[in-house]
């Protein structure tokens, strides 16, 4: 098993979710963060003073797959969040230990 | 005939009492303009002394601030006395002449009473993040019962600076530029934000973190400001006072656009960008500007007048920051900067007033204002002490205070 993160740009998370389902991943989870890469950031003046807008909003998903899914997640994460220009994010895959239903106590690849 | 002079009467003391109402309501727009402009770790500790100090200060001038303010006999020094005496009987009243009374005495203290609220809440937003809780209730103790009704007395209570011929309609020096005062003597013991000012003359942004509860804030208090200013014209019964009020009310109103406007467009110029916050104090000096008399000019005037206003308050703040006077909502700069202003400005439009009686004004109350207060702070902060430790401004001065959170997320129960 692969746990997926992707930190994509805000906007694009409707689309990277669609064509998700559209390959059968069932489950995703999703955080707000903020972060860059080597897109940087500015400085802005609030009453006067300046201050550095380093950190951009991102939105983080992770998908727990199967190992037979990944390259398709994979193309199919980067087909829906890519926009062509700086700041489109990154994707990690890590391996996956252990994964339990709470439910119904179910492991490995049935509970995912 | 009598009927007339029961249905004036009535008409008078209701207006007076709406007109309170309304300025009652600015407290709640000092509370969210406030709350906007500091970070989510110290709102629920400026909400707390908001809402506690117009408590506080409804019973202080009840207990003596209303009596100093009002019944004072001498000139100068204040009569000390409790409570607000007895009503307006309706054979006074019928009685006539120009000494009856015509409104409820009773609304005459209900209208004061939030004026002294509003003075009062000019400190909170200067003191914020980092001041004790009860260290500032006990200064608005004395601040309502004793500081701002003493000056009050020389004045709308007719004592010596009204004798000199000191003319402030609705209270830019003597509600506004006093509670600046009142502010800057707590800023200076108190100190700045900790990061606020690096060691090299840096000044560090600290944007608030709720910039719409701070615009509804400011809403609120223009809203307000007609009851502040409309109610200050004492009557309404009559074509005079009635067509006054109007002229009270246009006033206001283009004081408070042309000190956005101006405030904006300076901003602008300096910024590059429109600095939301600008604008809100912009609107806010414009109002205080013309507080000292929103009757006598045109409406054009008054919207100079307010415009002026909003230019100081903007190189105000940025002045106050080089000077490492750390003010979060601008209060310093909004209230005294332009309440200064606003007094100097009387004799622009009205005759009576005269360019030295208003200068005296502004020194006699703001040196008043600023070494009371400064000496009441000192005695808090030698007893209690007036900040919170440098953990405790770290954590954030909710958790210190008050225990609790405006914005909780993670709390378990035992």
């Amino acid at each position: 098993m692969k746990l997926v993160t992707a930190v994509i740009k805000p906007f694009k998370l409707d689309d990277v979710r669609e064509s998700l389902s559209e390959i059968g991943v069932q489950g995703i989870t999703v955080t707000e963060v903020k972060g860059f890469g080597r897109q940087k950031g500015h400085t802005e003046l609030y009453r006067g003073a300046e201050y550095v807008v380093d950190f951009l909003p991102k939105v983080k998903i992770e998908v727990a797959i199967g190992d037979d899914m990944l390259d398709r997640v994979i193309e199919a994460i980067t087909k829906a969040a890519n926009t062509g220009k700086i700041g489109d994010g990154k994707i990690f895959v890590v391996a996956l230990e252990q994964a339990i239903r709470i439910r119904t106590g179910e492991t490995g690849t049935d509970a995912i | 005939m009598e009927d007339i002079v029961q249905l004036k009467y009535a008409l008078d003391t209701f207006y007076f009492l709406m007109c309170a109402v309304l300025v009652m309501w600015m407290a709640c727009g000092f509370a969210m303009l406030e709350a906007g402009l500091v970070r989510t770790k110290s709102t629920t500790e400026i909400l707390a002394k908001n809402i506690a100090l117009f408590a506080i200060a409804s019973i202080m001038y009840l207990l003596v601030g209303y009596y100093i303010m009002y019944s004072s006999t001498g000139p100068i020094f204040p009569s000390l006395g409790m409570l607000i005496g007895q009503e307006n009987t309706l054979d006074a009243v019928m009685a006539g002449g120009d000494d009856a009374p015509y409104y409820s005495s009773r609304a005459d203290f209900f209208f004061q009473i939030v004026f002294a609220g509003a003075c009062m809440s000019i400190v909170s937003g200067a003191v914020a993040e980092r001041m004790r809780l009860w260290a500032f209730l006990l200064f608005a103790v004395i601040m309502t019962g004793f500081i701002y009704p003493i000056q009050g007395a020389w004045s709308w209570g007719g004592g010596w600076l009204s004798e000199m011929g000191y003319s402030d309609y609705a209270g830019s020096g003597i509600v506004h530029m006093a509670g600046a005062a009142a502010a800057l003597a707590g800023v200076i013991l108190l100190g700045p934000r900790k990061g606020k000012y690096g060691p090299n003359g840096q000044i560090n942004a600290i944007p608030g973190c709720n910039l719409a509860l701070s615009t509804l804030g400011i809403f609120i208090l223009w809203m307000g400001w007609f009851g502040f200013n409309g109610g200050s014209e004492l009557k309404i019964s009559d074509i005079e006072s009635a067509n006054n009020v109007a002229q009270v009310m246009v006033n206001t109103n283009l004081a408070a656009a042309g000190g956005l406007i101006a405030a904006m467009i300076v901003s602008r110029l300096l910024f590059g960008k429109t600095d939301l916050t600008m604008l809100l104090n912009g609107a806010l000096a414009g109002l205080v500007s013309i507080t000292a008399d929103p009757l006598s000019p045109t409406a054009f005037g008054a919207l100079l007048v307010g415009a002026v206003g909003g230019v100081i308050v903007v190189f105000s703040v940025l002045a106050l920051d080089r000077v490492k006077i750390d003010d979060p909502a601008g209060a310093i700069s909004a209230h005294g900067s332009a309440g200064i202003w606003g007094v100097l400005a009387v004799p622009l439009s009205n005759a009576e007033a005269t360019f030295g009686g208003q200068l005296l004004g502004v020194i006699a109350i703001f040196a008043w204002v600023f070494l009371a207060s400064l000496i009441i702070w000192s005695v808090i902060k030698a007893v209690i002490g007036i900040r919170i430790s440098e953990a405790e401004e770290y954590e954030g001065v909710d958790i210190s205070e008050c225990g609790m959170e405006a914005y909780p997320e993670f709390t378990g129960n035992k």
